[in-house]
């Protein structure tokens, strides 16, 4: 496979890694000895002051330019326009031939995957431990006046490179569901993306993505979504990017299965579906119209492009978002390299390639962690943030209430955040069961206060009533068999790129690896320290149902209320008691 | 972007024709017979011949029902004079026979069923020597599950 050793090597990893002062020892060192200093000059965050010190941003925007192409990918902001704190999972399994394979490797087995040192800027990036004390250190991640210094700067060397936008773009916080989506449209247009993908798009209805489009200077792009009628593409299938003398064939891939993780009463006209003989048609389709590159803009979710790229033959770049992992190198399948570039703004990769005769002859990539206090905002960029930001600066800034742990949600089960939403909804809405949806969006909030802002990064949706019903213990097994083989199914062509189901007053033991059906053992109703009983109804308190007509409060401001009374801290019961077995 | 519903019905317009192709399609009658079970089903359709494995017969599903009251499938079999289409846990399982009139420009046809459950769907299709060949392919028809 001599092409294969061509790949291995341009592939250049971490180029920042042997430029910063990178183990933390070294690093608090450094710290201490000039503290004092810094503190006489009114600088009373020593640290945050020495990680700009050790970080600059040319260090983190450092490459050497390859090939004769560039693309840019940047996905699953969900919204997220400022710099966020977001947790990396520590749960993260994966079945069947995903086990131990990335992007299912964590914490300090992913640290030494990728020969990342413990407590540095990278381990703080990229994996969970220490998460709290390394945040007060590295400062924030994302922000899309960050973003837009990173493309002004590749494009200063690369003016033809090609931004693409993986999509879930639109959806996920107070601003972007005031303004139905329009402030993210107008981001993308400033930040110059030239086409994107999609998922949560779909979530504002069909009517509101139609105005959006219109609106959008790039395609929306969706060789998988379908006319349900007629079973015929409703959307552009792919857009062929001229730059200079190559042709790059952009295919959009919208999520799969938004019919049935999202409300399809939402989007009546559509449907999605994998489709992998209609991908294979369209690069062949490409193909035809002899392009010099093929790069697939995906919301499948990493698995799910894995497979593809083993099936599907002549894509040469998968770029690939919806499970929002983040992979410091490209993932060779075949000859298709896939991108993951993470989510909620905390990356952008940046892909150099060699293309000749029609294919990819090689590559250099860097996944660009955005360092929020090391990249320089970009002007333009904060200006329009600023704007979208201003009718509603009172009510994001609204300090609802304080937290006394670190909340976060990322993860296979409930992170701090769920559990705390589920306390929430079991006390205010009086229930019994608490269920709340494995949805990967969502920053995490440091000790300190919470602010409205900070509770719909988690909660933000157009479906977000929270009801109450009961249910049968019986049905309650089903619907978390049902999830547990949305996620641990070992074909990933049937999985769906979210977490399991969150739950409040429940204990229950999982086995990933059992058949569905008998994936969850031991099922207990914490508070009476009983077993589910099948038969029995229980009260159940939930959020974001698919089902239209559901009816209850908003989940925020469930939330909202439940801070407020609990004043900070939070309560020492547990919420949820989960055991994994089996792997 | 959108492709315009007019310039789509314009292409459908043309190929309006297609109804016209040499094909029949018995489709299962619940009421006229006891029900039969699926392997019951392909031993009548075979005469009990062997059946293989293999890539003569192309059945394309989607892999998750976006809606279990109506799923759209199509099969292709170059050459086949027949194709059987089994819904493996479907109370009656028999979905429907294509039979290909020798005219028919291709093997191929499109339907939309109901699946009560998740399921194998099973095409088996007779080629043109005689011999069959079948392929399945699972559909999953779920409740719902939260995406990421």
């Amino acid at each position: 496979m001599p092409r294969l050793t061509n790949y291995a090597q341009h592939v250049q990893l971490f180029e920042y890694d042997e430029v910063t002062v990178a183990s933390r020892r070294e690093f608090l060192q450094a710290g201490l000895a000039t503290s004092a200093i810094l503190a006489g000059l009114g600088m009373s965050n020593w640290s945050r002051a020495m990680a700009q010190q050790a970080l600059t941003q040319d260090q983190l925007l450092q490459f050497d330019d390859f090939g004769n192409l560039t693309l840019i990918h940047v996905t699953d902001a969900h919204a997220h326009l400022r710099p966020v704190w977001f947790r990396e999972p520590d749960t993260n399994i994966g079945v069947g031939e995903a086990a131990g394979r990335v992007p299912h490797v964590v914490g300090e087995t992913f640290q030494k995957m990728f020969g990342i040192a413990p407590g540095s800027p990278e381990a703080y990036a990229l994996t969970y431990p220490d998460f709290e004390a390394l945040a007060k250190t590295y400062g924030r991640m994302g922000g899309f006046d960050r973003i837009a210094t990173i493309v002004k700067a590749i494009r200063g060397s690369r003016p033809d490179a090609i931004l693409l936008d993986g999509g879930d773009t639109w959806h996920g916080s107070y601003t972007s569901l005031k303004t139905q989506g329009e402030d993210m449209v107008r981001v993308q247009n400033l930040l110059g993306v030239e086409a994107m993908s999609s998922h949560w798009e779909f979530t504002f209805g069909t009517e509101r993505v139609k105005e959006l489009i219109e609106q959008c200077n790039f395609p929306f792009l969706g060789a998988n979504i379908y006319d349900v009628e007629w079973d015929e593409p409703a959307f552009e299938p792919y857009k062929i990017i001229q730059k200079g003398n190559i042709a790059v064939g952009v295919i959009g891939q919208a999520f799969p299965y938004l019919p049935i993780a999202n409300p399809k009463w939402m989007f009546p006209e559509y449907s999605f579906g994998i489709r992998e003989e209609r991908m294979q048609e369209v690069v062949d389709e490409l193909r035809g119209q002899n392009v010099d590159l093929v790069v697939c803009l995906s919301h499948n979710g990493f698995d799910v492009d894995h497979k593809m790229a083993g099936r599907v033959k002549g894509i040469d770049v998968i770029l690939s978002g919806h499970t929002h992992d983040a992979i410091p190198e490209p993932v060779l399948v075949g000859e298709t390299i896939i991108i993951a570039s993470g989510s909620h703004g905390k990356f952008v990769s940046r892909v150099d390639l060699d293309v000749q005769g029609g294919r990819m002859a090689g590559f250099r990539h860097k996944l660009i962690p955005v360092f929020s206090d090391v990249i320089a905002p970009d002007s333009e960029m904060a200006s329009l943030i600023q704007e979208i930001r201003a009718p509603y600066k009172a009510d994001l800034e609204a300090v609802i209430g304080q937290t006394d742990k670190l909340l976060y949600r990322r993860g296979n089960f409930n992170g701090t955040w769920d559990d705390l939403i589920c306390r929430a909804i079991l006390e205010e809405r009086d229930a019994e069961i608490a269920l709340s949806p494995g949805v990967r969006w969502g920053a995490s909030v440091l000790p300190g206060d919470i602010t409205r802002e900070d509770i719909h990064s988690v909660t933000s949706m157009t479906y977000g009533e929270c009801y109450r019903s009961e249910m049968t213990g019986e049905t309650l097994k089903t619907v978390m068999e049902d999830v547990a083989d949305n996620i641990f199914n070992p074909d990933p062509y049937y999985q769906q790129g979210g977490d399991m189901v969150r739950v409040g007053g429940l204990a229950y033991t999982i086995d990933p690896s059992a058949p569905m059906g008998s994936r969850i053992t031991d099922l207990r109703l914490i508070a009476e320290n009983a077993p589910i009983d099948p038969a029995r109804s229980y009260v159940v308190g939930g959020w974001a149902s698919v089902n239209e007509g559901t009816e209850g409060p908003q989940i925020w401001d469930v939330v909202e209320d439940h801070i407020r009374k609990a004043g900070g801290a939070q309560q020492d019961a547990p919420v949820s008691s989960i055991s994994v077995k089996g792997l | 972007m959108l492709i315009s519903r007019r310039g789509v019905l314009a292409i459908s317009a043309g190929f309006a024709g297609l109804a016209m192709l040499p094909i029949s399609v018995q489709a299962q009658d619940a009421a006229a017979a006891p029900t039969q079970t699926a392997d019951e089903m392909i031993a009548e359709f075979t005469g009990g011949a062997e059946v293989a494995e293999g890539d003569g017969v192309k059945l394309t599903a989607p892999e998750i029902a976006e809606n279990g009251n109506t799923v759209p499938i199509s099969v292709e079999a170059p050459g086949a004079s027949e194709i059987l289409l089994i819904a493996t846990e479907n109370p009656t399982p028999g979905v429907a026979k294509f039979i290909f009139g020798p005219l028919a420009a291709s093997q191929a046809a499109a339907t939309r069923i109901r699946l009560a459950k998740t399921q194998d769907v099973v095409a088996v299709a007779k080629l043109a020597d005689g011999s069959f060949v079948r392929t399945a392919a699972n559909v999953k028809v779920t409740i719902g599950g939260c995406g990421g």
